[in-house]
């Protein structure tokens, strides 16, 4: 992996080079946004790349693309209920970016967000079933969260100790745990919690839902709220306290990291837990916001999407909240534009936003070089 | 019971296993061969994907099986050469390009399927090998490349220079190979592997289907790691991952009274149990695996 994200370098040095740790970690400390213009201009750069990519393919398919952009700009924004459903999908892909970008900060790739998300919303299901009919809100919503973060985090936390303690790889152990827990919520589904004939389960009680948001009958709910609460978490624990610095350095060098007496196997578990964690969450925008039951594969994708807005997002909290409504935008485009463009060009549009900020990374870090 | 046993050991369970098993056996051998250079190949599913596509898509067009392998190894290697462009050209992380690319071809080959066929999962019908194993020259290609690619790695100059590229790739530079040329044709080769392991799947049943490649490019990944980056061994575990598949269909043809969807799992929790059981740092991966 390339470092993510350098912070804490002196505006006037040329060339990043190996500080010493001792200079390095007290600055990344201090100054939680040096390097922002950097990622900025990545994130722009490989934006532009993307636009510029999806043009090529709406002229291949005989369309404007300034025609097609226009209508996808205007009639999106134009349409509540399309800006509903485009902040119903930013909601899951910020958390599960969120799981993404901490992982990645501390030098770990956690590619397992399809079985956290999954873990979550068949825990969240499984505990607002069984909760008696009119529990209040007050206990039913933070029992039906904890659910969903304890299940993903289970997930994370199995694929950070796999790695700590037999040293196998997270991407690996990651892949395989999304087709396992995958299966075994189908299993489970069959065996227990679908109604007979149906691929839904039976509602959770009415005092765990969410309340919609009522924009133009869209999906869009109040879990937005738990993702934002989430991100502004984060942002505290990385910028301001010590776990921040810990899993940043344990990012940038575990070799350095161990010398400063931060454990490193302690850190990439609790990184890969809170991850999990985090990515769980979003089973409150799927199961408590939307559908109040299981389904089967409620929230698939968003695990795979989180790569995307963590990448866009430069690792930063706050960049996953603005690259999630971009995406999540960009998703709602694609249904505005289906008439003029297959639905299928929009869906490749994200994987290519996430190769064309990558191939961004390198050659910022070149034009910088070079300045 | 005895019903399952006598469909275990049949001709027919042998033939069954080594067909599900030459997409993942060549997708491994690929990424062998790719990784060996020191290029982190996560582009298999990729490479298995576009090549089932491109199989189907050629085979449709020209009515031939054979041209449409032909088609299926093109597009695992245009698949590697975007992957090495923008990796090793550009400087990209290796790990993101791949996944990045893995869910490019999902959504590539339905745009294609649109674009070329007006279809939104299936492709036209072409020209299908079936359940054949003897006539099937993708078969025969993968115990071919079984032989040839661990002989080709040790014995000759490009193995050597592969692997240099991999393990020590400033003794290459050394002696006056670039280890980015060295890692370019050992991608180009590694897709090559691959897009035929993706023309199996869809060249087996005559026609290409969205998403059918299903994982199989992360499972071969997982088996070459298991190997330890070895791929006569990863063509063994390969056959392990194939015989647990087909012993999975067989449990759901007799009605045995197990879930089917956690005898599916098999694979994957093996592959899991393995990586518990033997420790990962004691697999030595290619020393400069995805450094550039």
């Amino acid at each position: 992996m390339t470092t993510p994200h350098a912070p804490g370098r002196p505006p006037d040095a040329r060339e990043p080079g190996p500080d010493p740790v001792w200079v390095r970690l007290p600055q990344a400390f201090r100054i939680p946004f040096s390097g922002a213009r950097r990622e900025i201009q990545t994130a722009v750069i490989g934006l532009l790349v993307s636009i510029a990519i999806g043009s090529v393919m709406m002229l291949i398919v005989g369309k404007a693309p300034g025609q097609v952009w226009w209508v996808m700009l205007s009639e999106t924004a134009g349409d509540p209920s399309l800006m509903g459903q485009a902040l119903y999908r930013a909601t899951g892909i910020m958390l599960t970016g969120l799981a993404v970008a901490l992982p990645l900060e501390a030098g770990l790739f956690n590619i397992g967000g399809e079985a956290q998300v999954t873990a979550g919303v068949v825990a969240c299901a499984l505990v607002g079933t069984a909760l008696p009919a009119g529990t209040p809100a007050a206990i039913a919503i933070p029992l039906c969260l904890l659910a969903a973060a304890a299940s993903g985090g289970l997930i994370g936390g199995a694929i950070g100790g796999l790695r700590v303690a037999r040293g196998a790889h997270e991407v690996i152990t990651s892949i395989m745990l999304n087709s396992i827990v995958a299966s075994f919520a189908l299993y489970l589904g069959n065996r227990v919690m679908f109604r007979n004939g149906t691929t839904t389960g039976a509602s959770i009680v009415s005092g765990a839902e969410l309340p919609q948001l009522g924009l133009g009958g869209s999906s869009a709910n109040a879990s937005i709220f738990v993702a934002v609460l989430a991100v502004a978490v984060v942002w505290w624990l990385r910028a301001q306290t010590t776990w921040g610095l810990a899993w940043r350095a344990v990012g940038q060098s575990p070799e350095a990291a161990r010398t400063a007496g931060i454990s490193v196997g302690k850190v990439r578990i609790a990184v890969m837990t809170a991850a999990g964690a985090l990515a769980g969450l979003a089973a409150a925008n799927f199961v408590m916001g939307n559908k109040h039951a299981f389904e089967e594969g409620l929230g698939r994708g968003t695990g795979f999407a989180g790569i995307s807005v963590a990448l866009l997002g430069r690792m930063h909290p706050v960049g996953v909240v603005l690259a999630a409504l971009v995406l999540g935008f960009l998703s709602s485009g694609g249904v505005a534009v289906s008439t003029y463009v297959p639905k299928e060009l929009v869906e490749v549009l994200q994987p290519v936003v996430v190769l064309a900020v990558a191939a961004a990374v390198p050659l910022v870090r070149r034009m910088e070089a070079a300045a | 019971m005895s019903e399952l046993l006598g469909v275990v050991f049949s001709i027919a369970f042998v033939a069954q296993v080594m067909r599900i098993a030459v997409p993942y056996a060549l997708a491994a051998m690929g990424g062998a061969v790719t990784e060996g250079s020191g290029v982190i190949d996560l582009a298999l599913e990729a490479k298995l994907l576009f090549g089932a596509f491109a199989a189907a898509a050629v085979g449709h067009a020209t009515d031939s099986a054979l041209l449409g392998l032909g088609g299926g190894m093109a597009a695992g290697m245009v698949v590697a050469a975007v992957q090495v462009g923008i990796a090793l050209g550009l400087g990209a992380d290796q790990v993101i390009v791949g996944v990045a690319l893995n869910v490019v071809a999902a959504g590539g080959t339905r745009f294609l399927l649109q674009l070329l066929f007006h279809e939104g999962a299936n492709s036209p019908p072409c020209p299908a090998y079936g359940d054949a194993v003897l006539t099937n020259p993708i078969v025969w290609l993968t115990a071919l490349a079984a032989i040839a690619v661990p002989f080709a790695l040790r014995r000759t100059r490009w193995g050597v220079r592969l692997r240099a590229a991999g393990d020590r790739p400033d003794a290459l530079v050394a002696v006056g190979v670039s280890p980015t040329r060295a890692r370019f044709a050992a991608a180009l080769v590694g897709g090559a592997l691959a897009g035929a392991g993706g023309a199996q799947l869809s060249l087996a049943v005559g026609g290409f289907v969205a998403d059918m490649s299903s994982g199989r490019g992360y499972i071969a990944l997982a088996m070459v790691i298991l190997s330890g980056w070895r791929p006569a061994w990863a063509v063994i575990a390969c056959l392990g991952v194939a015989a647990a598949e087909a012993l999975s269909i067989s449990f759901q043809v007799t009605g045995v009274p197990v879930a089917h969807e956690l005898i599916a799992l098999f694979p994957y929790v093996t592959t899991v149990a393995v990586l518990i059981i033997f420790r990962g740092d004691r697999r030595t991966p290619p020393r400069s695996l995805g450094r550039i």
